[in-house]
């Protein structure tokens, strides 16, 4: 038998069997080695024996009885050291019966309570999000690791720090009661918008890591659409999340720039994941009961998308989509953006107005955004002293590598001072 | 399982609260404690005094050395505890909400670690 063969079921399977071992062993770690042990027997058995018809739950139920094996392994050194001659416990998990692992609903439910409680509230944002790409999306610990830029020791001391105050704090292993639901299923978004504005942030190196993530976080959106579906907010989320990423390659440059939206050759544009996209904005805009703020911005996201050239933007439409988001999300950070659509509608002055009420009374002067969006207004104004001193004040702010050198290059291409 | 639910709060600002408000509060504690003693949750609680009472104890080379004050000084103090039984960290952490000093301070859940006796 092929070993590739064996190791495609792995990778298949390997998230919903760890899923329900967890429910069924109750802890993370033990889980994590029984499903190692059941591995290791598939390879041993399954070359004789053919592939069981349902892989899934052979391994979920050779990994249970590993497991169990090993707690009574356990209990029985317990109860060797102290001295004890009372019978063994069954562990409280798992119960007697066999796992009824054929039931597909069953492991979806397993993976939904793994996502819940991988992004608890009750843990750090830094462990919801290592924890989540570990263990629900089987990534290593060291890819976690390299992906975030810590070592190694790091990471491994982060999840197992997570791990422990899930069964030392007793953090449910359970979708939250519908009381609950959304505010959970926001702090899950939040998590995996986490993991994709991580990969997709223009920085220098390791851009492959990086696109891993971007990967990693649509995969889990389309997870938890599946599970959850017809939510407006995840929907919002996977579409917005495949409309940027739709962008990648055109986003740098052959020497490694960012190159801004208007320059961007958008023939180098994911058409096909840019209709996926607009499919999911369309079903996410339609559910009325709740706005979620992710459909807003991917119907932003769409607007670009569907312009041909730059010039056929809708900025009137994006304007306004803006104000609906400023309603539900009144961040700078989302003001300025509709400062940056309000100068491509009524022109760059009164763009500039708003843009300076919004530096005098918030704290975001020292984001280098902010300069260097004044900056252009002031350049197409025609101030080009004060254009200079504006893009200054955002390479002064520490502004990340690839922007550095696009504000470098429209600094040089300021004309002289008049 | 069993989780002591800490309760911190600005001293200074408890103590300028007027009689009225002051009165409401107790109140309230008052209320919640019986909803839970009601659930089947509650196992303990009680209230401390302020830090200014607080004396600290070390003892260094075999010396006891008592100071003045609480162990560390910070912006809100512990003021009391409830422990209580609890399904999981979910149903400590719905409970904690519910005390009244959540509005205005703060409750650190902490899960019992049982001794092996």
């Amino acid at each position: 038998m092929d070993s590739r063969v064996i190791e495609e079921i792995f990778r298949h399977e390997g998230g919903r069997v760890l899923a329900t071992l967890i429910r069924l062993l109750g802890d993370f770690d033990l889980a994590e080695e029984a499903r190692q042990e059941a591995f290791a027997t598939a390879i041993e058995q399954w070359p004789a024996t053919g592939i069981p018809e349902n892989a899934r739950a052979w391994l979920v139920h050779v990994g249970r009885n590993k497991g169990i094996d090993h707690i009574r392994r356990q209990a029985l050194l317990r109860e060797k050291v102290a001295g004890l001659a009372s019978e063994g416990e069954e562990p409280s998990h798992g119960g007697a019966d066999d796992p009824a692992e054929a039931d597909g609903a069953a492991f979806a439910d397993d993976r939904l309570r793994l996502i819940f409680t991988c992004c608890h509230p009750a843990l750090s944002l830094e462990a919801q999000v290592a924890l989540t790409l570990h263990t629900v999306c089987d990534l290593e610990s060291e890819e976690v690791a390299r992906a975030f830029l810590v070592s190694q020791e790091t990471m491994w001391q982060r999840l197992g720090r997570a791990k422990r105050k899930i069964r030392e704090a007793n953090i449910p292993y359970e979708t939250p009661p519908p009381a609950l639901l959304n505010e959970r299923v926001d702090g899950v978004l939040a998590v995996i918008y986490l993991v994709f504005s991580e990969g997709y942030a223009v920085t220098s190196g390791a851009a492959l890591v990086r696109e891993d993530l971007c990967r990693e976080a649509i995969r889990l959106g389309r997870l938890l659409d599946a599970l959850l579906p017809g939510r407006a907010d995840v929907r919002g989320l996977l579409a917005l999340m495949l409309l940027h990423d739709a962008r990648r390659k055109a986003r740098v440059s052959a020497t490694g720039d960012a190159v801004l939206l208007e320059e961007q050759d958008r023939s180098l544009w994911d058409r096909a994941q840019i209709a996926d996209g607009l499919a999911l904005v369309d079903q996410s805009l339609r559910t009325v009961e709740r706005i979620s703020a992710y459909a807003v911005q991917a119907a932003i996201a769409a607007l670009h998308a569907t312009a041909e050239r730059p010039e056929a933007t809708d900025w009137r439409q994006i304007v306004g989509l803006y104000e609906v988001l400023l309603r539900i999300q009144p961040t700078p950070v989302i003001e300025l953006n509709h400062t940056v659509a309000v100068s491509m509608v009524d022109g760059p002055a009164r763009a500039l107005d708003l843009i300076d009420s919004l530096a005098a009374r918030s704290e975001i002067s020292g984001y280098h955004l902010l300069h260097a969006v004044r900056a252009r207004l002031l350049q197409q104004l025609g101030r080009t002293g004060e254009a200079r001193a504006a893009y200054q004040a955002a390479l002064a702010a520490v502004a990340p590598e690839p922007e550095r050198r696009l504000l470098e290059r429209r600094l040089r291409e300021l004309p002289p001072d008049d | 399982m069993q989780y002591l639910l800490l309760i911190y709060a600005n001293e200074a600002e408890i103590a300028k609260l007027s009689p009225d408000s002051a009165g409401t509060l107790l109140h309230e504690y008052g209320e919640f404690t019986k909803s839970i003693v009601q659930s089947g949750n509650f196992k303990a609680a009680d209230r401390l005094r302020p830090v200014s009472t607080a004396s600290t104890v070390r003892v260094r080379n075999g010396k006891t050395v008592t100071s003045d004050g609480p162990f560390a000084e910070t912006r809100e103090q512990l003021g009391g505890y409830y422990f209580i039984e609890a399904k999981d960290l979910d149903q400590a952490i719905a409970i904690a909400a519910r005390i009244p000093g959540a509005r205005h301070g703060s409750i650190e859940v902490r899960p019992i670690w049982p001794m092996d006796r």
